[in-house]
């Protein structure tokens, strides 16, 4: 079943174009990784897909279960499946994780006409999942992400993506500023979330992450463009090579 | 409803209270001067001690000059163009009971939620009703006579206590206080009065109602409080006012006794009309509020609400003069669009052992300016006083500011005197961050507000607190894109 369609994807900010051009197709349960050196549109994508405002969409679609994705609200997006890990996690002053989740898992359930889960119900899942990432149920009665460490903060977007259990996750260079065992915890919260009815959309600058997250297709992005794809042994290709391999003019092949 | 609406129509949610009643209004003639003090106290039929305390208030505020110290601005008020006393005309008596009053008077206090009639009164909840310059109606005043409690309009207790009113009026804020306090003091027209005697528990929440519907006419309160020894009293005030593009005044003061043992908890919602998008009309909310802690092992405590009022002035107060007594302020002040509020308090430490402890929380929205201006004063024989201050502040976009001022005086050495501040900030990231994982703009405000207001909406009785969790939500509609 496909999941997410993008077609000819242009996107502009303050006028200067950043992604020019650019096709994908996501099915269900399909790990893809997006590769690339910065400043090549990488998070840019994200951001589109998840509907922060200030991008300008210049030409071009994305479908998402088969619906139009631009014309929903950020929040409608979120509630239909889509989740976003930031790149930049931020800090929300007098909320604590636990209040913060139980209205996000409300706001989708709702959506889904599901009934809010009960206090034990919603304690035993945020417990359970909060374990996953190796989180301690401290965590959940302090201020979303308020003195949390760097580390602190991805495992927090983990917890936060294993507890709205989405259709599509878009994860934003969630490896960056990570030590490798942190980088390990994250990658095994991700591995143990991965299904037949979840697909991974995995933004990255280096291939460390691809080493623990074995993704069924790495595309490589380059000005706005994805211009290679291949399986899984392509991110070993680019890390011997160098991103410059690319600025020779080596055509896109699949 | 779509999304989409639903967005739209609680964005453009208007000040729910703006509505005017048609009540035929019998009004003192614009101005002021000793005639006008002399028409509102024959009105009120009070003692010849009233007026000749009128008429030095009066006297003294003539060769005063009007405050300019607080970061609030505004053009200059008139005085003579204000009518100081309005009435509802039917009330040339005061009803005897609720039939003899006016239907439009009780639909407008149906209207705003305070059902008058006692078999629809909220459970609990004792209500003195104050139009104007009149109280209207007090309910579950026989049931409270019963323990001895005095529930009343003050310009009753005037005239039905008036040893108790002489003896405590002006003795916490004398007429030469301030500007506004003298003001009031001369023309004051109601408000609410209690006494609580020794020994007794006020089994119910006590509230005065004050509703503003006359034009071009200020209101100014007046309320005495007093906790006799080991008695407890639960005291909220609730304000609004109609829309208009005029600013009204409303200079109100408010005195608190708590003699030994005693114990008084005083909490405000205020929602006065705040003034339009562009900040035209709106109340002027200038309050002078302060209490004393005469006895030992006194306390009392404020919790406010403010959410109204164009501009807010106001410093809700305890002095601590009996040894071991405690005074508390919580508050909450919210500024939205052109608001401006320079609020705290005052804690004054004159006994030994005495403690006090500040929790001030200020969110700012819109162009509005919200200060916290406080004073922790230890005396030299206060030995042993304590105080905790914190004071956060909450910036809702980048065109409003926040601001505090705390002034601290230690004059002994063995007293701790803490103070901590913090400032945050709901920006654009953070709601971008609320609505991906499901969440709404309006829900993430009121998320984030109300865990920004949590220790102090805890403090309000549970009938008020939801009320005024929802206030708080709604003052802020429509104050991010």
């Amino acid at each position: 079943m496909e999941i997410l369609r993008i077609e000819n994807l242009k996107v502009g900010i303050d006028g200067k174009e950043i992604i020019k051009g650019l096709n994908l197709t996501i099915n269900a349960g399909e790990v893809h990784a997006i590769m690339g050196p910065n400043g090549t549109g990488k998070s840019t994508l994200a951001n589109v897909l998840a509907g922060k405002p200030g991008y300008e969409v210049l030409e071009g679609k994305i479908l998402f279960l088969g619906k139009d994705l631009l014309e929903l609200e950020p929040e409608e997006r979120a509630r239909q499946g889509l989740f976003l890990a930031f790149q930049y996690p931020v800090e929300i002053p007098g909320v604590t994780n636990a209040n913060f989740m139980k209205t996000a898992v409300n706001e989708v359930r709702k959506y889904r006409n599901l009934e809010p889960l009960d206090a034990f119900d919603f304690l035993q899942m945020m417990k359970e999942r909060a374990s996953l990432v190796g989180l301690d149920v401290s965590y959940l009665n302090r201020n979303v992400n308020e003195g949390f460490s760097g580390g602190e903060k991805k495992r927090n977007e983990i917890f936060q993506l294993a507890m709205l259990e989405p259709t599509l996750a878009i994860l934003d260079e969630t490896d960056s500023g990570l030590d490798i065992d942190a980088l390990k915890i994250v990658a095994n919260g991700v591995n143990s979330l991965r299904s037949s009815d979840r697909s991974f959309l995995v933004i990255t600058h280096y291939q460390r992450l691809l080493n623990y997250l074995t993704p069924d297709f790495v595309h490589v992005m380059y000005d706005g463009k994805i211009v290679l794809s291949g399986g899984s042994e392509l991110a070993h290709e680019l890390e011997s090579k160098g991103y410059d391999w690319l600025k020779n003019g080596n055509n896109g092949k699949k | 409803m779509a999304e989409n609406d639903i967005l739209k129509e609680i964005t453009e949610q208007e000040y729910k209270y703006g509505f005017v009643s048609l009540i035929e209004q019998e009004y003192a003639p614009k101005g002021l001067n000793e005639d006008i003090i002399r028409f509102i106290w024959e009105k009120k039929q009070e003692p010849p001690f009233m007026l000749e305390w009128r008429l030095k208030a009066y006297r003294y505020w003539k060769t005063m000059k009007e405050p300019r110290w607080a970061k609030v601005h505004y053009p200059p008020i008139d005085y003579q163009d204000i009518h100081y006393y309005a009435a509802p005309k039917s009330f040339k008596e005061k009803p005897k009971s609720l039939d003899e009053v006016d239907p439009e008077i009780l639909r407008t206090f149906e209207k705003l939620g305070i059902p008058l009639r006692e078999r629809e009164r909220l459970a609990g909840v004792a209500v003195d009703a104050v139009l104007d310059s009149v109280s209207v109606a007090t309910t579950f005043k026989e049931k409270l006579e019963e323990l001895g409690i005095i529930f009343c309009s003050i310009s009753e207790a005037i005239r039905n206590h008036p040893d108790l009113v002489q003896k405590y009026l002006g003795s916490v804020v004398p007429y030469t206080d301030n500007f506004f306090a003298a003001l009031n003091s001369a023309v004051f027209s109601d408000g609410s009065f209690v006494y609580v005697p020794k020994g007794v528990r006020c089994p119910m929440e006590l509230s005065t109602y004050f509703r503003i519907n006359a034009s071009e006419t200020g209101q100014f309160e007046r309320t005495l409080i007093i906790a006799d020894e080991g008695s407890y009293v639960s005291y909220l005030e609730g304000c609004t006012a109609p829309i208009r593009d005029e600013n009204q005044l409303h200079a109100a003061v408010v005195e608190l006794i708590a003699l030994k043992d005693a114990e008084i908890k005083y909490s405000t919602v205020q929602n006065w009309y705040p003034g339009d998008k562009e900040g035209k009309g709106g109340i002027y909310n200038f309050v002078t509020k302060r209490g004393i802690c005469l006895g030992e092992n006194s306390k009392i405590s404020w919790t406010q609400v403010e959410t109204g009022s164009a501009i807010t002035w106001k410093y809700p107060s305890c002095i601590l003069k009996g040894d071991n007594s405690v005074g508390e302020f919580y508050s909450i002040a919210v500024t939205n669009n052109y608001q401006q509020a320079d609020t705290g308090t005052k804690m004054i430490h004159l006994g030994k052992n005495t403690k006090s402890r500040i929790v001030s929380k200020g969110i700012a929205a819109g162009h509005s300016n919200n200060s916290y201006r406080g004073l922790v004063q230890i005396s030299r024989k206060a030995e042993g006083a304590r105080n905790f201050s914190q004071c956060d502040s909450l910036l809702l976009g980048d065109k409003c500011g926040a601001h505090t001022f705390p002034y601290i005086e230690v004059n002994n050495n063995n007293s701790i005197v803490e103070h901590e501040a913090t400032t945050s900030k709901i920006s654009d990231e953070i709601l971008f961050y609320c609505n991906q994982r499901g969440i709404s703009k309006e829900d993430a405000i009121g998320l984030i507000v109300n865990g920004f207001s949590r220790e102090v909406l805890n403090q309000l009785p549970m009938e008020f607190a939801v009320e005024a969790q929802k206030l708080l939500a709604v003052s802020l509609e429509g104050s991010v894109g």
